[in-house]
C-alpha cells in the first residue's frame, strides 16, 4: 500500500527535537543536583550525580548482560515445535 | 446493608451462568452489570469488615472473610474484572465470558478464603477456568501451551493440599492466617504459593502460556493468578526473610530474558515477574511500610500490566502480529492506542505523577530503612531494567522503531474504553495517591512526593533512557530477532524428555536381552526333549521283547533273594 502521507517522525527534525530535549532535560536534572538538597539515606547517595550514574551505568550493563545471555539461550525460533506445530505454521502460510 | 453476607465471588459465577444464556447487548450489558453491583456490595459493607462462618464436621470453615488485607485485592479485582470484561465485549465466543468471568470470581473467591479448604478448592479452580481461556486460541500451539499451564497449576494444587493436610493434622485447625517456614507443612504451602507467583524457577508456566492465550484471554490472567499467590505470601508469610532474596531475585533476572525476547506479550511476561519481585522483596521485609508497599503494588501493577496488554493485544487484533521483528511505526494509524500504551509504560516505569511511582517507592525505602542496602541496590537496578525493557522496549518496537509499512485503523471501541479507564486509573493515583493510600491494610502518612524521590527517581529514570537513546543510535542496542530463548521450560521440555527417552529405551533394551536368554533356555529345553523321541533319540531306541523277560526274571530274582534273606 503506498502511504505518501508525512506523519510526526517522518520528519527527522522532529525526531531531532525529542532527541534534544531529552539531552537538555538530562542536563538539567544533573545541575539539579547541585542546586536541590537530597536528603540523604545511605552513603552512597552522597556521591552528586549517583541517581544518574547509576540509571545510566545500569541501563548499559543490562543491554550488555542481555547480548551476552542470547549467546547462552538462542535457538531457532522453532526450536520448541513438534511435527503438528510445524504443519500447523505451514497452513497458516498456504492461507496467506 | 444489602446481602452483606453474600461472598463476592457468588455474583460472578452468576455472571458466568447468564453470560451463559444470553446473548449480544443483553450479555454485555448484565456482565458490566453485575461486576459493578458487586464491586458496590464491597465498597458498602461495614469498615470492620465480614466473617462468615460454617460448620463442617469438626472443622470450622470461612467462606467470606473480609478485612483490611483481602479487601484491597478484592476491590482491584473488581476493578481488573470489569476492565477486562469490557475490553473483551466485541469477542463472540462465548467460552471465553463464561471462563473469564468464573476465573475472575475464583480469585475473588480464593482471597476472601477464611480457611485453607476453602481456599484449596478456589485455587484450583483458578488453574481450570484459566486454562480455558489460553485454549480458546484454537491452535495446536495454544493447546499444548495449555496443558502444560495447566499441569503446573494442578501440581502447585496438589501441593497445596498435602502441605494443609499436614498443617491440619498438626495443629488441628483450617484457619488460614500466618503460617511462616520451618515447618514442612509451612515450606509445603509455600511453594504452592512460589508455584502461582513465579518463584524463579518455577516461573516458565507464565512466559510459556500468557503470550499464547487469546488477546483478550491475556489481559485477564495477567491480573489474578500471580497477584492471588502475592495475597497468600502477604497473609501467610510476611517478614519472611527468605522472600527477601527470592523477591531480589525475581526483581532483576527477567529483565536479561525480557530485553531479548521477540514476542512483546512474552516481553510483558518477563516484566510481570519483574514486578511480582519487587511486591515478595516487599513482604519478605514484612515491616508495615514495606507490605503496605506490597499490597499497594499490586494494586497499581494490576492496572497498568493490564493497560500494557490491552495495547498489545489491540496491536495483535488489529495487525495479526506481535513480534518486534514485524512490528513498527504503528503510531500513524494507531495513534490513541501508542499514547494509552505509553501512559501504562510510564506507569510501570514508575515515573513521578505516574501510579508505579507511589507504589514503588515504599519498597524501595522500606528497604533502606530495614538496613537492607544490597537489595536496595538491586532493586534499583531493577527499576531502570523496567523502564528498559517494558517502559520503552514495548512502545517503541510496536509504534515507533522502523516502519513495518503496516496501516491498520485504531481497535473496537469497547477496547479503547477499557484501555482509556486504566489510563485514567494510573493517572489518578499518581497525582492523587491518598485515593490508594486510605484502602492499605496499615494506616500510613507516606508521602511519595519529597524532593528527593522524585529527584532521584526522575534521575535514574531520564539517564536509563538516555543510555538507551545512545546504544540505539550507536548500533548497540542487541536487534531484535526471530528466535527462541530457551528458559528453566527447557528442563521439562527437553532434558526431562530425553531423560526419560534414554530410560525408557535401556529398560527396553534390557528387558529384551532378559527376554532372549529366558527364551534361549526354554528353546534349549525343548531342543532337548525332541532330540530325545527324534529318530535315534534315546526315548525312540528300539528294543526287542526278550530284554524285557530277561529284566523281568532278573527283578524276581532279586525279590525271591530278599526274601529268603530277610523271612521274619
Amino acid at each position: 500500500m503506498a502511504d505518501k502521507k508525512q506523519y510526526l517522525f517522518d520528519n527527522p527534525r522532529n525526531v531531532k527535537l525529542v532527541l534534544y530535549s531529552l539531552y537538555i532535560s538530562c542536563g538539567i536534572l544533573l545541575l539539579l543536583d547541585f542546586i536541590l538538597h537530597r536528603h540523604i539515606s545511605h552513603s552512597w547517595e552522597r556521591l552528586l550525580g549517583f541517581y544518574s550514574i547509576y540509571g545510566f551505568i545500569g541501563c548499559v550493563s543490562i543491554v550488555f548482560g542481555s547480548k551476552w545471555l542470547r549467546t547462552l539461550v538462542k535457538r531457532d525460533e522453532d526450536y520448541y515445535d513438534s511435527d503438528e506445530l510445524k504443519k500447523e505454521k505451514e497452513g497458516e502460510h498456504v492461507d496467506e | 446493608m444489602w446481602m452483606s453476607e453474600l461472598p463476592a465471588f457468588i455474583p460472578f459465577f452468576i455472571g458466568a451462568v447468564v453470560a451463559l444464556l444470553t446473548r449480544g447487548h443483553l450479555r454485555s450489558f448484565l456482565m458490566l452489570a453485575i461486576i459493578v453491583l458487586s464491586g458496590l456490595q464491597l465498597w458498602m459493607l461495614p469498615e470492620a469488615g465480614v466473617r462468615v462462618e460454617l460448620g463442617f464436621l469438626e472443622y470450622q470453615l470461612v467462606p467470606y472473610r473480609v478485612d483490611a488485607l483481602s479487601r484491597i485485592f478484592g476491590y482491584v479485582f473488581h476493578i481488573a474484572a470489569f476492565v477486562s470484561v469490557l475490553y473483551s465485549l466485541h469477542v463472540r465466543d462465548t467460552i471465553q465470558h463464561v471462563s473469564g468471568l468464573l476465573y475472575a470470581g475464583s480469585a475473588i473467591g480464593a482471597v476472601f478464603a477464611g480457611d485453607l479448604l476453602t481456599l484449596f478448592i478456589f485455587w484450583e479452580l483458578l488453574a481450570v477456568t484459566s486454562t480455558f481461556l489460553i485454549w480458546a486460541q484454537r491452535t495446536e500451539r495454544a493447546y499444548q501451551a495449555g496443558i502444560r499451564y495447566l499441569i503446573i497449576q494442578v501440581l502447585s494444587g496438589v501441593i497445596l493440599l498435602a502441605g494443609v493436610l499436614i498443617h491440619v493434622s498438626r495443629t488441628g485447625s483450617l484457619a488460614f492466617d500466618f503460617i511462616g517456614i520451618g515447618t514442612v507443612d509451612g515450606w509445603l504451602i509455600l511453594i504452592a504459593f512460589g508455584i502461582k507467583a513465579a518463584f524463579p524457577f518455577m516461573h516458565t508456566w507464565l512466559t510459556d502460556a500468557y503470550p499464547e492465550a487469546t488477546v483478550t484471554g491475556t489481559v485477564f490472567l495477567s491480573a489474578f493468578t500471580t497477584k492471588t499467590a502475592i495475597y497468600m505470601l502477604a497473609r501467610s508469610y510476611p517478614g519472611t526473610e527468605l522472600l527477601i532474596y527470592v523477591g531480589a531475585t525475581m526483581a532483576c533476572f527477567p529483565i536479561f530474558f525480557a530485553v531479548i525476547q521477540n514476542d512483546l506479550r512474552r516481553v510483558l511476561s518477563y516484566s510481570l515477574i519483574n514486578q511480582l519481585g519487587f511486591m515478595v522483596c516487599g513482604i519478605g521485609i514484612g515491616t508495615a511500610l514495606a507490605v503496605n508497599g506490597a499490597v499497594s503494588h499490586a494494586f497499581v501493577h494490576i492496572i497498568y500490566k493490564s493497560l500494557l496488554f490491552m495495547s498489545m493485544g489491540a496491536v495483535l487484533h488489529m495487525t495479526g502480529k506481535i513480534k518486534a521483528t514485524d512490528l513498527g511505526g504503528l503510531y500513524k494509524t494507531m495513534p490513541k492506542t501508542a499514547i494509552l500504551c505509553i501512559i501504562g509504560a510510564a506507569s510501570i516505569s514508575a515515573f513521578p505523577l505516574f501510579s508505579g511511582f507511589v507504589a514503588k517507592s515504599m519498597i524501595m525505602v522500606a528497604a533502606l530503612k530495614e538496613g537492607h542496602d544490597w537489595i536496595w541496590l538491586i532493586l534499583l537496578l531493577a527499576s531502570a531494567g523496567v523502564l528498559k525493557h517494558a517502559g520503552i522496549q514495548i512502545p517503541y518496537f510496536a509504534f515507533f522503531a522502523h516502519d513495518s509499512g503496516i496501516r491498520t485503523t485504531e481497535p473496537p471501541k469497547n477496547m479503547l474504553i477499557a484501555m482509556t479507564i486504566a489510563a485514567v486509573l494510573c493517572l489518578a493515583i499518581g497525582i492523587y495517591p491518598t485515593m490508594l493510600y486510605q484502602l492499605l491494610p496499615f494506616k500510613t502518612d507516606f508521602n511519595p512526593y519529597d524532593v528527593s524521590h522524585v529527584l532521584a527517581q526522575t534521575q535514574l529514570l531520564f539517564f536509563a533512557v538516555l543510555a538507551f537513546v545512545l546504544l540505539n543510535l550507536k548500533g548497540l542496542y542487541p536487534p531484535e530477532v526471530r528466535a527462541t530463548n530457551i528458559d528453566v521450560e527447557w528442563l521439562y521440555r527437553r532434558m526431562l524428555p530425553r531423560i526419560l527417552r534414554s530410560g525408557f529405551s535401556w529398560i527396553r533394551r534390557t528387558d529384551e536381552a532378559l527376554r532372549g536368554v529366558a527364551m534361549s533356555k526354554v528353546n534349549n529345553l525343548f531342543d532337548y526333549f525332541s532330540q530325545l523321541h527324534y529318530p535315534g533319540g534315546k526315548m525312540s531306541r528300539m528294543r526287542p521283547t526278550g530284554h524285557m523277560v530277561m529284566w523281568v526274571a532278573v527283578l524276581l530274582a532279586v525279590y525271591m533273594w530278599l526274601l529268603l534273606s530277610f523271612a521274619n
